[in-house]
């Protein structure tokens, strides 16, 4: 009975959250439908989360691409020098890349938004914002989460040329493929389809993640240790939103 | 007096949080042009009163009328149009820390009111000699200042579109004599030359007589007694006299473990 009544609350507690989280979303997501827009917080926000996340982004990839090539060529029985591109191919672009690059702007993003607002919050800083008539919506959370939303599919697509190049280099330098084969093979198998619906995650992903970073940062309460619980919440949240957002998306676009 | 019109009218104002009942129904009102001047223990919900009058912190309960309209239940826009006519200089300072001081100074003229950077800066770095503060400290990092300059940065921020309504939450903690006397003279002179009514916080008496018209005393949630100024020494009030001779015994007891004052 007990057990019964926890979960019912601890449910109830989840719905209520999402409920809030759905809410605050909708009210940044919304803020810049109309002016004023403030393009130098916007800037700010895109250099940080999109142009500063490139190295990062950009080392998960040829690693992974240049890993998953080994586990394909150990894996293939056949003709398997068709087949290895058109498998990593496709991993990165439709899975990997969005998946891993999402998970690398979380850490590095979502944390730092939560950590920055947060500390707006407990230093009475988001007050002072509204006692000089400026909306926090429309200076601090939408131009973080419209940046995000822009910068992913950008960092994606580097992250999926990156990809391809690391199982490039381990094909061609290590399993002594012949080049033009890799990229013909690659470039014949991959459809725009396959590239497009990677980069529509990731948009999905960078809205979530942004969301996470602001919602949680700005109503932290209680000084240094409620701005800590705060961003490591954001971190949780964030990556635990890509990754069931990913199987929602990937289920309803595998079906078409 | 009253035939003054009211432009700040609080009524039966309530604030709760959870268990803790910080205002029991204040009853206050500020006439326009008129500066008043809130003293009270520390946590006695001073600063809890002003950010209920900003829209800040949204009261239980109770009216709070500016310039006859009730803002106590309203939210969002209607709001803004009251944060649009006022100044408000927080006990923390609150700088934003990410901007440097000039366009924190600035912040309402350029993100509220458009105005141009150039403008802006020059209009910054005229209030910021106001409080004292030379023009190349407008190019630093709040962070880079010391407390008593961000909180004159913090004054310069609140004066500088020269709002209807200032609110000061301890504007000379933290200043030297000289400087804190610099400062009183300039609310003082902001209110005669704006017109504006002020709201003011502090614990020092010294600055409550110099920049108030009226001094009134918050005291487990209530206002007990308001007066002018010359009135405050012999105000026949014993938590008054208790609280302006700063003396540790009297009806006020502060909540600290006896054994450890008696040690000091
Ligand atoms: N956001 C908040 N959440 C919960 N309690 C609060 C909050 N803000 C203030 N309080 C409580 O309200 C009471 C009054 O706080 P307030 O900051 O108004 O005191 P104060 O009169 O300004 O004191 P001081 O002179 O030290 O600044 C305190 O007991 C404080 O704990
Ligand atoms: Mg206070």
């Amino acid at each position: 009975m007990n057990v019964v009544a926890a979960t019912g609350r601890l449910t109830l507690d989840a719905i209520g959250e999402i409920g809030r989280i759905a809410n605050f979303a909708a009210r940044g997501g919304t803020a810049w439908f109309v002016g004023p827009f403030y393009w130098r917080a916007f800037g700010g926000a895109l250099a940080r989360i999109g142009y500063a996340s490139l190295p990062v982004v950009g080392l998960t990839a040829i690693f992974t691409g240049a890993a998953l090539a080994l586990n394909i060529y150990e894996g293939a029985l056949f003709n398997v020098e068709a087949f290895l591109p058109q498998i990593l191919g496709v991993s990165i672009v439709r899975e990997l890349g969005p998946v891993l690059a999402a998970l690398m702007v979380a850490g590095r993003c979502s944390s730092a938004m939560a950590a920055e607002i947060g500390t707006m919050r407990v230093t009475e800083q988001i007050d002072a914002l509204s006692t000089l008539s400026v909306d926090p919506f429309k200076y601090l959370i939408a131009p973080r989460i419209i940046a995000t939303t822009l910068a992913l599919p950008l960092l994606v697509l580097t992250a999926d040329i990156i990809g391809v190049y690391g199982g490039y280099l381990v094909s061609v330098y290590a399993l002594g493929f012949e080049p033009t084969h890799y990229i013909t093979n690659l470039v014949d198998f991959l459809s725009v389809d396959d590239v497009t619906s990677g980069l529509l995650k990731a948009a999905v992903f960078g809205f979530l993640i942004s969301v996470m970073g602001c919602y949680y940062g700005y109503k932290s309460r209680g000084g240094a240790g409620g701005v800590g619980s705060a961003t490591r919440t954001a971190v949780v949240a964030a990556a635990v939103a890509v990754l069931a957002s990913n199987y929602l998306m990937t289920s309803l676009l595998v079906e078409v | 007096m009253a035939s003054k019109p009211k432009k700040i009218l609080i009524r039966d104002l309530d604030k709760a949080f959870g268990d803790n009942q910080v205002l029991r129904g204040v009853n206050l009102d500020v006439a326009k042009g008129q500066s008043l001047v809130v003293i009270g223990g520390s946590g006695t919900g001073k600063s809890v009163l002003i950010k209920c009058l900003l829209g800040l912190l949204k009261a239980d309960k109770g009216v709070i009328e500016i310039d006859g309209v009730n803002i106590a239940r309203q939210t969002g826009g209607d709001r803004r149009l009251m944060a649009q006519q006022s100044g408000m200089l927080f006990q923390g300072a609150a700088l934003f820390d990410s901007l440097n001081v000039w366009e924190n100074v600035a912040f309402r003229l350029i993100y509220a009111e458009r105005k141009s950077r150039k403008h802006a800066r020059e209009k910054a770095i005229d209030c910021l000699a106001q409080v004292g503060l030379a023009p190349e400290v407008g190019d630093l990092a709040p962070a880079e200042l010391s407390g008593g300059m961000q909180k004159r940065v913090g004054l310069a921020r609140a004066i500088a579109s020269d709002p209807e309504i200032l609110f000061f939450d301890e504007p000379t903690t933290g200043l030297d004599p000289i400087m804190a006397d610099i400062i009183n003279n300039l609310l003082v002179e902001r209110v005669k030359a704006l017109g504006a009514t002020t709201i003011s916080i502090t614990h020092d008496m010294a600055s409550a007589r110099k920049i108030a018209d009226e001094i009134a005393m918050l005291y487990q949630g209530q206002i007990i007694w308001r007066g002018k100024p010359g009135e405050v020494e012999n105000s026949g009030n014993p938590m008054v006299d208790q609280f302006v001779h700063g003396r540790a015994e009297g009806p006020i007891q502060m909540q600290v473990r006896r054994d450890f004052t008696s040690r000091r």
